[in-house]
């Protein structure tokens, strides 16, 4: 172990929850040198609206930037963007970059995110994957020429672009293993809500139907998928949008436990002075008594403010307890949750009615609340169902 | 120190709310509303957790 405070700090990964991380350690007054290692070249931007307002237009790609120039200049950052790291060593306690570089630090945060899985055809001209801002830019501009767009998987990634494409006028199937759509993570109710959504909206949705493969032209670009009931269905561009993978290849030989993302204990620390935050860090939640890895936008800023303080005051930290939360605008419905719903045992309707596209789910994992959804419904009907998830509610004493 | 809100950028988390109860509120759409714009010194770590955390990065602090 290090004696004394951090001098030297390395967070890797430049999007949301590396910039979180930086920023906190510097309002903790940390002053000594803050390296900054991101795998794009592009400044640190926000997610969420590459598959909303980036890719119907309404926003520029300068919108999606998280802090101005100036903000960013503040922090005092040796910023080294379009460089991913290659290699840690935690003995020497050193972070290698693709160029070579060696960095040297007290203090690791792992902030590198996940990226899309890929299908064995992802390669193909005119098939589309949706993560990163020149993922967004690209398949944009295909929306932006009209035709027909196939979206293979119906999570909440590949339904987001679905109904952005709908809004500006494409022919749109919407192509889903499972018999509806997202019941593993917010229940059938919910799911079979949000298919009838799209189909409302013109989506051609094919449930329980799997992608077998792919037509292209005598070129090889793509012409159509094949899907398991024999039909092709022509397109002029595919989007995949099945998921994703943790991005560890580089942490291989360095003793971290990925067995799913960075293991983490409940300071989300995953070896004596490396950290890890955001879409890559599984950690065990005591307030749900399990580990999770959770890929939204608020729980990475939240961790890395979290593992930025534990690292440098290991002496007071905390355990990092979040109620998870996520939000999914889909046509003019938003969709926001509380919880960790994954895995729930019961689904109940509390409020409201799904035929008027206004209402309250709540979710029970053995005997307590774990989660609610609320789909159109003000923020007040769903704020006390957080409070209760937050204190541990048995759903007995819930209602 | 002043706060600004973007409000057309706002996603209606609320988790400023969480984060400052006294300086920010929702209306009925969940949008961010300002109770305080000059927020007073003791909830300034309040606030700085709220631009922290919002996901929509559309909460400012000006120094004046």
């Amino acid at each position: 172990m290090t004696a004394g405070p951090p001098r030297r700090v390395v967070v890797v990964g430049a999007s949301v929850a590396g910039l979180s991380a930086a920023e906190t350690l510097r309002r903790q007054g940390f002053d000594g040198t803050l390296t900054l290692v991101g795998r794009e070249r592009h400044l640190p931007y926000d997610r969420p609206p590459l598959s909303k307002q980036l890719l119907t237009g309404a926003w520029q790609p300068e919108q999606v930037t998280l802090r101005r120039p100036a903000d960013l200049a503040a922090l005092g950052l040796d910023l080294r963007l379009g460089t991913p790291a290659s290699a840690l060593c935690t003995s020497t306690r050193t972070v290698t970059l693709t160029d070579g570089t060696e960095l040297p630090y007290d203090g690791l945060v792992i902030a590198t995110g996940v990226r899309p899985r890929r299908l064995p055809w992802c390669g193909t001209p005119g098939v589309h994957v949706l993560r990163d801002l020149d993922d967004a830019l690209a398949l944009r501009d295909r929306l932006a020429a009209g035709g027909r767009l196939v979206v293979v998987g119906a999570g909440f990634l590949g339904a987001e672009a679905a109904g952005a494409a709908r809004s500006l006028g494409m022919a749109v199937t919407l192509v889903e293993p499972a018999p509806v759509p997202l019941a593993h993570a917010v229940g059938e109710q919910v799911g079979t809500h949000l298919t009838r959504l799209h189909r409302d909206h013109g989506v051609d949705v094919r449930t329980a139907t799997k992608v077998t493969g792919i037509t292209t032209t005598t070129a090889g670009h793509a012409t159509g998928v094949r899907l398991s009931d024999g039909t092709t269905v022509p397109a002029d561009d595919i989007l995949v949008a099945v998921g994703s993978h943790p991005n560890t290849e580089w942490l291989r030989g360095s003793g971290l436990d990925l067995t799913d993302g960075v293991g983490c204990d409940e300071y989300s620390a995953a070896a004596p002075g490396v950290y890890a935050a955001g879409d890559v860090a599984r950690w065990f939640n005591p307030l749900f008594g399990t580990a999770m890895r959770v890929e939204h936008r608020t729980n990475a800023a939240e961790q890395a403010m979290a593992a930025a303080r534990n690292l440098l005051d290991p002496g007071q930290r905390k355990p990092f307890t979040p109620v998870p939360y996520f939000w999914s605008d889909q046509y003019d419905t938003r969709i926001q949750a509380f919880g960790h719903l994954r895995g729930h045992e019961e689904a109940r309707l509390i409020d409201g009615d799904p035929a008027d596209g206004r209402f309250l789910v709540a979710y029970r994992t053995g005997r307590v609340v774990t989660g609610a959804l609320s789909l159109g419904m003000p923020p007040r009907a769903l704020r006390p169902w957080r409070t209760a998830i937050a204190t541990g509610t048995e759903w007995r004493d819930a209602f | 120190m002043r706060v600004e809100v973007d409000q057309p950028r706002c996603v209606a988390s609320g988790q400023c709310v969480l984060a400052a109860p006294e300086v920010f509120d929702q209306d009925d759409d969940g949008i961010v509303e300002m109770l305080a714009d000059h927020p007073e010194p003791d909830q300034h770590d309040g606030v700085r957790e709220a631009v922290a955390i919002c996901p929509a990065a559309a909460i400012r602090l000006v120094r004046e």
